[in-house]
């Protein structure tokens, strides 16, 4: 870990060893967001920040900033302010995050993005001014330096902000991430956020070759709401396969319950029964910081997946 | 060579509509797939019968130009004919169809093509791969002979995205291998990851922005002319 201070909750929580939960919110197409506002007052109690998702899938979506500040102002819950570098130069970027510095925000995920031409808006010039470790880079000498990139100051306040970076388990070959991971922490990286995982084994592998660097990892969860994330998800997320086991018990709890209220309890249990030893496991016998949640649009699952971490 | 695809012959006739008598100009340069004498032939043809069955006489001439993004040959070759046409269209790249507008400034020059790509010919594969993108700082020396600037869907200068799945990128339905993997694995052959894991600051952009100039030296084109003068 570097010599920059805790400046979030969430980087301070690191430092006192707690095994710390973050959780997600994604801001799709809308003006309105009382639903992103609902889900982060649902998962508030439970996780010490909450991720806002910056145009996932290269898709579209309401601008991160603005209901990173909303949800730390209505709800009182700290904010992950995610920035792809996708859509923004280095100007834009720098701009960005002298205003989210303006409204309090103290937590930056630098990512690449997905590609604009996987999105909705396919035929959108793609930005990619910088990658992610020049972001990394950038936010480094802002928050470290007070200046932008080339060394010109910035007049009035400082940039509080704790940087993280994202790891991809599922990238393969796995040593080529395990590397750039590593050059990331280097220029300036405050803590890893994973994609996520499904194997246990796997995880543990990723998060000890990850450890060398001596930056705390937060494991990338995604408890699968329905039998249709789920194949979804193994279907068409590159990478990532749902363990067949979990898949099947899915698939029958939605053929087999016809009534919503127990189908959501079998399903809420199949979860519980995966994902409560898998935490227990990456706590127990790993460096592993924390977990990140990805349970997006599906909070009533904190309670008694969490309850037993807190 | 610059990668060239042919427009459809529609919108090339929709340019041409206005005209009667137009010049078809091939490319006998790097253009690829090959746009030759013959090629303008058969667009000619293509666009006469396309002229009458909207009820119009087109009259055509085919030629073709040894290059058509150099000054000297194109105002020699293009010359002898360009009083006798209302039209040009250019079976170049977009440098050739520039070049002509910028020659003969009386005249209207139309593009058949679409430009593409610089790119490589891979015989071995059928393929005409980007392997350079004019960035006007060669990182090829860092990359082990890849570049991530031409091909690297996201020009990624320090490693892979983490969006590649067991070596081919997100972009184009995993059909095309991540070019930072590529380095990686060819670096890494070399026992030279070290250069994998140096960091490479954010790009001066500046090298790479349109529009691209780069003045002769002018000792260098005088001497020239001298030596070509006393000859």
């Amino acid at each position: 870990m570097g010599n920059r201070p805790a400046f979030s909750n969430l980087m301070k929580e690191i430092k006192t060893g707690k095994f710390v939960f973050t959780g997600e919110l994604e801001p799709t197409k809308m003006v309105d967001i009382s639903e992103i506002i609902h889900s982060a007052e649902a998962m508030k109690e439970y996780v010490v920040a909450a991720n806002v998702t910056d145009g996932p899938q290269g898709m579209a979506y309401v601008n991160s900033l603005i209901p990173s500040y909303l949800v730390q102002e209505k709800v009182g819950l700290e904010t992950v302010y995610q920035m792809t570098v996708r859509d923004r130069n280095r100007i834009a970027l720098f701009g960005d995050i002298l205003a989210a510095a303006c409204v309090g925000i103290k937590n930056v995920l630098a990512l690449t993005g997905d590609h604009s031409a996987l999105g909705d808006n396919p035929g959108a010039k793609p930005v990619f001014d910088l990658d992610s470790t020049q972001f990394v880079y950038q936010l480094s000498k802002m928050i470290d330096e007070n200046t932008d990139v080339y060394g010109n100051e910035i007049e009035t306040g400082k940039v509080e902000m704790n940087v993280g970076i994202a790891a991809n388990p599922n990238a393969s070959p796995r040593e080529a991430e395990i590397l750039k991971v590593g050059r990331k922490v280097a220029v300036g990286a405050d803590y890893i956020q994973t994609q996520t995982a499904f194997d246990i084994d796997d995880a543990k592998d990723f998060i000890k070759e990850l450890s060398r660097y001596n930056c705390p990892i937060l494991l990338g969860l995604f408890p699968l709401k329905n039998y249709g994330i789920a194949s979804y998800f193994n279907q068409y997320i590159p990478g990532v396969s749902v363990p067949k086991d979990l898949l099947k018990s899915l698939k029958s709890a939605k053929k087999s319950i016809k009534d919503k209220k127990e189908r959501n309890k079998k399903v809420d249990e199949i979860n519980l029964e995966f994902f409560v030893p898998f935490i227990r496991e990456i706590k127990k016998s790993t460096p592993a910081a924390g977990i990140h949640c990805m349970a997006v649009h599906y909070e009533r699952l904190f309670e008694p997946l969490l309850k037993d971490f807190r | 060579m610059i990668i060239t695809k042919l427009k459809d012959i529609d919108e090339i006739y929709e340019m041409i509509k206005p005209y009667s008598k137009i010049l078809i100009a091939g490319c006998d340069g790097c253009c690829q797939p090959p746009r030759s004498i013959n090629e303008a032939k058969v667009l000619g043809q293509m666009l006469e019968l396309k002229s009458k069955m909207n009820g119009k006489n087109l009259i055509w001439k085919a030629i073709t130009v040894l290059r058509q993004c150099d000054d000297r040959i194109v105002g020699t070759t293009v010359r002898p004919y360009i009083d006798e046409y209302e039209a040009i269209v250019s079976l170049a790249c977009g440098l050739g169809v520039s070049m002509l507008n910028r020659i003969f400034e009386d005249t209207l020059t139309f593009p058949a093509q679409d430009s593409m790509f610089g790119a490589s010919e891979n015989h071995g594969d059928n393929l005409y791969e980007q392997y350079c993108d004019t960035c006007g700082e060669c990182l090829l020396g860092e990359t082990a002979g890849v570049c991530p600037v031409a091909s690297c869907a996201k020009g990624l200068h320090n490693g892979p995205c983490g969006g590649q799945v067991d070596g081919f990128c997100e972009v184009g339905e995993y059909k095309y291998p991540c070019a930072w993997i590529q380095i990686y694995e060819r670096l890494k052959k070399f026992n030279r990851l070290d250069l994998f894991n140096k960091f490479r600051p954010p790009k001066d952009y500046r090298l790479m922005t349109s529009p691209g100039h780069l003045e002769l030296i002018q000792e260098y084109t005088n001497a020239i002319e001298e030596e070509e003068g006393e000859k």
